[in-house]
């Protein structure tokens, strides 16, 4: 037990290290999120506006949830190579089926009375859209974006093995570090992950229509 | 940086063949000679691990369950617990509980079952909540003890939902159980995957290992699935 | 309106296939609440009839009926079923002797047609054959084909399941079946269909019956004895429909049955009720015609609508048996 004791010494010594090391790790998360974003959502809300392609649109969340994280990691570095590319790409290959699911899932969910409302009352689809379905279905799309990133940002730790740098490179490096500095990270990333967690759950009842609030959570849909 | 790969700056293979030395795509005659002293041990672990975890955790969260059931103040505090451990990196816990209970077997177990009960409490505790009120009260009105609500009629129509979370907290353990290798932790497929990066990215390996742990997840959920429909034929019947 | 009340001494479980019901006194106060939501209700069931409680939302009919199987328990007085008061039955126990049909039916849907109907057979520990000779029975009684019995309720219409609920709840041959607002679900015409339906079954199994509804029509129209509740849970009149629609109690009562009920009770009697005026010398010449069951709310409006002019009544074998006037159809309703 006194391992632990010395960790938070260790991080009490290396404040500095640490929050180089938490910067790189979360811009690492964030260019994986955004790019998984950019990718996953607007499909995702797409398809849901059409009600079409259902089957994509959920199939590729039961598969990206079969994918482990580390084997997706390790079938990727041969292809990339050792460096924050394979992590980036790792990341996005996880992160997009939750997001596009969600997406799809909370435009295609919306009321169809509250659609057929607003289709007859004259709005065109871009509108109806607009106006009716992306308002109501935002807290569900954002629960997907929260799961997404709460997950990439505790898989960049296992980046400090293939390369990548951030919070994972301490873990991975007990050479240097000695015990008390890994276990340290591990605390520390624990904690990074429980915060961003509380933050965009707070964000997305933020999000929520007054008028939904109340409503069953949503809440993660997959594991690191 | 990059202290593991950088340790093996000359990659040596061990092998003989050209495909080995030339760090190839994937060189079966390598694949095949490992597969009885390193990848079958492996997914047979990995499946150990798993099943223990998954049994385990179902009898904690079913337990939980069925105690949220009776007493709605359970539910809170149970979500808010498994919902921090859920939280945690796989890798952050692994290493914190390494001071603890060493590197074992039950170490793995202690962090793949914490993973497992959010999903699972979660889902279990939907599917009852989703039995129509209706029904339940047609079952006390006709008769059914308590007991034999619960039995008969609540949990058969929260199986689906109950089997879809098994699947879920399955195929998530699966994942994770990769991970403990890299602590240490000489169980499951995590450990070619940990030996391959630490001999400077040998890509048979690697993709031996990654493919395997893919391959198990997805045959695990389609078992699971395969298991739902057998066990709720009523639920593809519905007409709507 | 000619429904015997007798009980049949022996029902296929050894039941009384009917049992009288009584309320004495029988009263509901929620914690909290001020007023009671059932305001110490006494009725008597004679066995074998239908008594409906009928009344706005809030008037506590529905609290009044689930006291009976004590889904709800009574606060003050008591509830007889044959006799026993229902306060010192195990509430199980009690629940597999009383039919019970919600508007919503509440089938299982994780079993079949079959596995539903003899949920209470299996509860009370029925052999099977004795079970299966029953569904049978009570699949010919609802007038289903034998093949629905491997079906998922998922499989069946609105109205398939409804028969399959109220053949359900008398899987077990109760004295007393218990139903809310039972047609409450079902499209206008279906209901007819279904209410009508379950007029027939009721003649043959002549069961004890509490039918609560808040549509006075379908009262009046299932109905041997309505009770009519208002808000707070009082009794306001316990009456037979026909007593009910011509000395209506007070204010609540008439404007409740509606002003319409002139109307009303001239469709609860039929034309085979008249005396007819003689047809001697009668000549058709085209004019609509009526029949021995048709009621007299619709001959009337088929005489005003043919200018009030006396029509007449066929046989089947199209033979005139004499003639119905306005002042014939008035006349009834001032005895």
């Amino acid at each position: 037990m006194s391992d632990i004791g010395h960790a938070f010494t260790f991080i009490g010594d290396n404040l500095d290290l640490l929050r180089r090391d938490t910067l790189t790790h979360l811009s690492i998360a964030g260019i994986a999120t955004l790019i998984s974003l950019v990718l996953a959502v607007p499909l995702g809300v797409w398809l849901g506006h059409l009600r079409r392609g259902s089957f994509l649109a959920i199939n590729i969340s039961n598969i990206g949830r079969a994918l482990p994280s580390l084997a997706v990691l390790s079938i990727a570095l041969p292809f990339v190579g050792v460096g924050r590319s394979t992590v980036i790409i790792a990341l996005v290959v996880l992160a997009v089926p939750p997001m596009l699911t969600n997406a799809y899932v909370a435009i295609a969910g919306v009321d169809p009375d509250a659609v057929e409302a607003a289709k007859g009352m004259g709005m065109r689809p871009r509108e109806v859209l607009a106006r009716v379905e992306l308002p109501l279905a935002l807290p569900l799309i954002f629960a997907g974006i929260r799961t997404a990133t709460v997950y990439v940002i505790a898989t960049a730790t296992l980046g400090g093995f293939f390369g990548g740098g951030g919070l994972g490179d301490i873990i991975a490096d007990q050479a240097t570090y000695r015990i008390q500095g890994v276990l340290a990270a591990a605390i520390w990333v624990a904690l990074l992950a429980i915060l961003a967690e509380v933050l965009l759950a707070g964000i997305q009842r933020l999000l929520t229509p007054r008028g939904l609030r109340g409503a069953p959570e949503v809440g993660p849909a997959t594991a690191f | 940086m990059n202290a593991l790969i950088a340790a093996t700056v000359v990659p040596n293979f061990g092998g003989a063949s050209s495909c080995v030395r030339d760090n190839g795509t994937f060189c079966w005659s390598w694949f095949s000679g490992r597969w009885g002293n390193t990848f079958w041990p492996a997914l047979r672990q990995h499946l150990l691990l798993t099943t223990v975890a998954i049994a385990i955790g179902t009898a904690i969260a079913f337990g939980l369950t069925l105690l949220a059931h009776r007493d709605r103040r359970v539910g809170p505090p149970v979500t808010f617990v498994s919902g921090v451990l859920y939280t945690i990196p796989s890798l952050a816990l692994f290493q914190i509980l390494v001071p603890i209970t060493g590197l074992t077997f039950l170490t793995v177990e202690i962090a793949l079952v914490s993973y497992t009960l959010l999903i699972l409490f979660r889902n279990f505790t939907t599917g009852l909540a989703e039995v129509p009120s209706e029904v339940r009260e047609a079952a006390r009105g006709m008769g059914l003890t308590r007991r034999q609500v619960l039995w008969r009629v609540e949990l058969p129509l929260a199986l689906p939902a109950m089997i879809a979370g098994l699947r879920i907290a399955t195929v998530t353990v699966i994942s994770l159980a990769t991970v403990a290798a890299l602590v240490g932790i000489n169980q499951g497929l995590g450990v070619p995957i940990f030996d391959a990066i630490q001999g400077g990215a040998f890509k048979t390996e690697l993709f031996a290992a990654g493919i395997l742990a893919v391959a198990l997840a997805i045959g695990a959920d389609l078992l699971l699935l395969g298991v739902q429909r057998v066990l709720t034929p009523w639920a593809k019947a519905r007409s709507r | 309106m000619n429904r015997s009340n007798t009980a049949q001494s022996e029902g296929p479980s050894s039941y009384p296939s009917a049992a009288p019901l009584e309320f004495q006194s029988a009263t509901k106060r929620y914690a909290g609440s001020a007023k009671p939501a059932v305001d110490e209700l006494s009725l008597e069931v004679p066995a074998g009839e239908v008594c409906v409680l009928v009344g706005p939302s809030g008037c506590g009919k529905t609290t009044a009926m689930r006291m009976v199987n004590r889904m709800i328990e009574i606060t003050d007085g008591d509830i007889l079923l044959d006799g026993r008061s229902v306060r010192d039955r195990n509430p199980a126990e009690l629940r597999r002797e009383i039919g019970y049909v919600i508007q919503q039916i509440g089938l299982f849907p994780h079993l079949t047609i079959a596995q539903n109907i003899a949920t209470v057979p299996r509860l009370l520990g029925w052999e099977k054959e004795r079970t299966a000779k029953r569904i049978a029975e009570l699949l010919d009684l609802i007038d289903l084909p034998d093949d629905v019995r491997d079906r998922y309720p998922g499989q069946l219409s609105g109205g398939q399941r409804q028969r399959v609920g109220v053949a359900r709840a008398l899987a077990a041959d109760p004295p007393l079946m218990l139903m809310d607002e039972p047609f409450g679900a079902i499209d206008p015409i279906n209901r007819e269909r279904l209410q009508d339906e379950f007029l027939r079954l009721q003649r043959e199994i002549q069961k004890t019956i509490v039918f609560v509804t808040h549509d006075i029509d379908e009262a009046i129209k299932m109905g041997d004895r309505i009770a009519i509740l208002r808000e707070g849970g009082k009794l306001a009149q316990y009456a037979t429909p026909d007593d009910l629609l011509t000395k209506p109690e007070d204010e609540f009562v008439a404007q409740f049955v509606g002003q319409d009920r002139s109307l009303k009770r001239l469709s609860l009697a039929r034309v085979s009720d008249l005396k007819l005026l003689p047809a001697d010398g009668f000549e058709r010449n085209g004019e609509p015609t009526l029949e021995e069951r048709t009621s007299l709310r619709d001959a009337l409006s088929l005489i005003l609508s043919y200018g009030g002019k006396p029509l007449p009544v066929l046989e089947e074998d199209g033979q005139v048996t004499g003639l119905v006037s306005t002042e014939l159809i008035t006349a009834t309703l001032e005895s």
